[in-house]
């Protein structure tokens, strides 16, 4: 009988910390009551999330579950429509110059790369600190080699996108965002539009950023990645944040019996 | 059991019948009865019309200056006429004497865009070249200025005309246009529906409504002692005209670039000008090319459309030329004449738009 109540109350509790983040000082991403609607669709509901600084997570969840509108909230390319999202001490609001500022400072990896087509790689990596940042050329240029030295494909920098593998398109786009020097990466399943053998590529890439410290919010079901590398694992479903855990408890230990069924179907095998 | 594939294989010449003349002209002329068959028709067509065809241009043509009763002896075309008229069919009404100065300005003009044809002079300055070059062309053929005696731009014509207009009509909608297309697809309300107005509006009229418009209409709303020059009036008509239908090209590329173009500029933090100017246009613009040309070819052609406001363009100049009561039945040597130096100009912005393409393709078709 105490056993069932102590685990109650650790739900409760449990509860009580997804909804109520501790403000934290030390936070660089606050989403407090955050909501959001496609047309009469109720794509995120209630959602409380706090980020620390160095902190990486791993969000994952069945499909359409608004895990990726989540992460795109945060820079704005999807618009909350309640609620508060604070990024390194700025809310965003309709203030195209806060989103400007919030935007220099997060990072943003996409499953399909989004690298410019008409520019040579090097010009993709520059475009962003010479037009954005102000960097004077040379010194973009500089920078730009560097990353892509530790992408491990400086030799590819005056291709096109569209002469290289999807793997390595996907290293470029890291490396733009890196080029940007931001705070907060977002990857929104970084590795879903590729072929088997080059999500290694770019997985060993994400996990040698999160050694140097970065602040990373990862959509994927890589769940590898998320045991290697995570602070913290998210599960959302039906535009909720159902369970938040340290990788360890949350694959071995679920909650929720949505998580347990997500889990037993994406481990299965 | 499969057996690993161990050897090389001896390389094999193709057989015979697939190669050369005789291979060529199996696959692609005769492969099948009704390929045959076409050949066949498609062969008959061209000799009982290319021979008489030479024979016209060329071989009974006359060519000497000679009297235009003799011309309509011969069994050829009368190349005579265009030896005659040329100046007329050239530099229309434009005042004989004075018909260096359009030249020198056509050949002005033409260096400039020759020279905007290559990709190494798209600098910010080439604007500042291209303001010089319209404004030496416009004090050459008006003259007033440098001791040039002044001409009236009612007595402007022919080549120089046509060229005038379809330059500038070309260089002044192409950015008008940009800026429509992007209006219509802003999310400003107020712009979007200016925008969506102005070219559902001006696509819905013919050119020759536009021009009337310009020319004989404009003048009933000016306050009295106000008026537009007409060449002003009928070249604003075609940018007008020009501009609504490129700005739908323009917008087309604009939407056949992926979402995620934007949302890459975007979270990099570039403003909304400098994802369109860096990212999207250049993108956008490269995938219009056929049909932006396509509605530059119709433009350049359209221009004759002026004739009916009293300019004496290129077309109209001609048919003045045979207006003359002694060469009146040489007209189709005038049309013929006219329709190489359209075709010539048309053949050359087809060609430059399809090396564009070539040079500007970076392989990113996915």
């Amino acid at each position: 009988m105490s056993q069932t109540e102590g685990v109650s109350a650790e739900s409760k509790s449990r509860e009580a910390a997804r909804r109520m983040p501790a403000p934290d000082a030390n936070a660089i991403i606050e989403m407090i009551d955050v909501h959001k609607w496609f047309g009469q669709f109720h794509v995120l509901r209630d959602i409380n999330l706090s980020v620390n600084q160095k902190e990486r997570i791993v969000i994952c969840g069945p499909s359409g579950s608004g895990k990726s509108t989540l992460i795109r909230c945060i820079n704005r390319l999807e618009e909350h429509q309640r609620g508060q999202i604070i990024v390194d001490g700025v809310e965003l609001t309709n203030d195209i110059k806060k989103i400007e500022t919030i935007r220099r400072e997060v990072g943003m990896v996409f499953q399909h790369f989004n690298l410019f087509p008409h520019l040579t790689v090097l010009e993709n990596l520059t475009l962003g600190p010479i037009w954005v940042k102000k960097t004077p050329k040379a010194e973009a240029e500089e920078t730009a080699m560097n990353y892509l030295e530790r992408v491990k494909i400086p030799e590819q920098a005056d291709k096109y996108p569209g002469q290289l593998s999807g793997g390595q398109q996907q290293r470029v786009a890291i490396a733009r965002s890196l080029c940007m020097n931001p705070k907060v990466m977002l990857f929104d399943e970084p590795t879903s539009a590729l072929d088997p053998e080059m999500i290694k590529e770019v997985l060993d890439v994400m996990i040698e950023l999160a050694e140097t410290g970065m602040t990373m919010l990862v959509v994927t079901h890589e769940m590898g990645f998320a045991r290697t590398v995570a602070d913290r694992v998210i599960f959302m479903d039906g535009g909720e944040i159902i369970e938040q855990n340290e990788p360890e408890e949350f694959f071995h230990n679920p909650q929720s019996e949505r998580t347990k069924m997500f889990l037993s179907q994406i481990l299965k095998h | 059991m499969s057996v690993p594939n161990s050897g090389e294989k001896t390389e094999l010449p193709p057989p015979k019948t697939q190669v050369g003349v005789i291979g060529w002209l199996r696959a692609n002329l005769f492969n099948g009865w009704f390929n045959t068959l076409l050949t066949l028709i498609a062969g008959y067509i061209l000799i009982s019309t290319v021979p008489p065809l030479i024979d016209w241009l060329f071989l009974d043509a006359v060519w000497g200056m000679v009297d235009p009763e003799v011309c309509k002896q011969a069994e050829g075309a009368c190349w005579t006429f265009i030896r005659e008229k040329y100046r007329l069919i050239l530099f229309g009404t434009y005042p004989f004497n004075e018909q260096w100065r359009p030249l020198v300005g056509v050949l002005l003009l033409l260096t400039v865009v020759g020279f905007s044809c290559n990709r190494r002079f798209w600098h910010p300055w080439l604007g500042a070249v291209w303001l010089a070059t319209l404004l030496i062309y416009l004090m050459l053929l008006g003259g007033g200025v440098l001791g040039l005696t002044p001409v009236r731009t009612e007595l402007w014509g022919g080549l120089p005309l046509t060229l005038l207009l379809a330059v500038v009509g070309i260089v002044v909608a192409f950015p008008l246009s940009i800026l429509l297309a992007l209006g219509r697809r802003s999310n400003m309300p107020i712009v979007k529906s200016i925008c969506i107005g102005y070219i559902e509006l001006v696509r819905g009229v013919p050119l020759i409504t536009l021009l009337f418009m310009a020319s004989f209409m404009l003048p009933l709303f000016m306050p009295t002692g106000v008026s537009i020059d007409a060449l002003l009036r009928a070249q604003v008509a075609i940018i007008i005209f020009v501009s609504s239908y490129l700005a739908e090209v323009i917008r087309g590329g604009l939407q056949a670039l992926p979402k995620g173009q934007y949302e890459g500029a975007e979270s990099l933090g570039l403003t909304y000008w400098q994802t369109q100017r860096k990212i999207i246009l250049p993108q956008a613009l490269k995938i219009s090319i056929p049909p932006i040309v396509n509605t530059y070819l119709g433009m350049f052609k359209d221009t004759s459309l002026v004739a009916i406001v009293s300019l004496t363009d290129l077309l109209l100049a001609t048919r003045q030329a045979f207006a003359d009561p002694e060469w009146r039945s040489f007209f189709v040597e005038g049309y013929v004449f006219i329709a190489i130096i359209y075709w010539c100009f048309c053949f050359f912005m087809s060609k430059y738009s399809q090396h564009l393409e070539r040079v500007l393709d970076t392989g990113h078709k996915r």
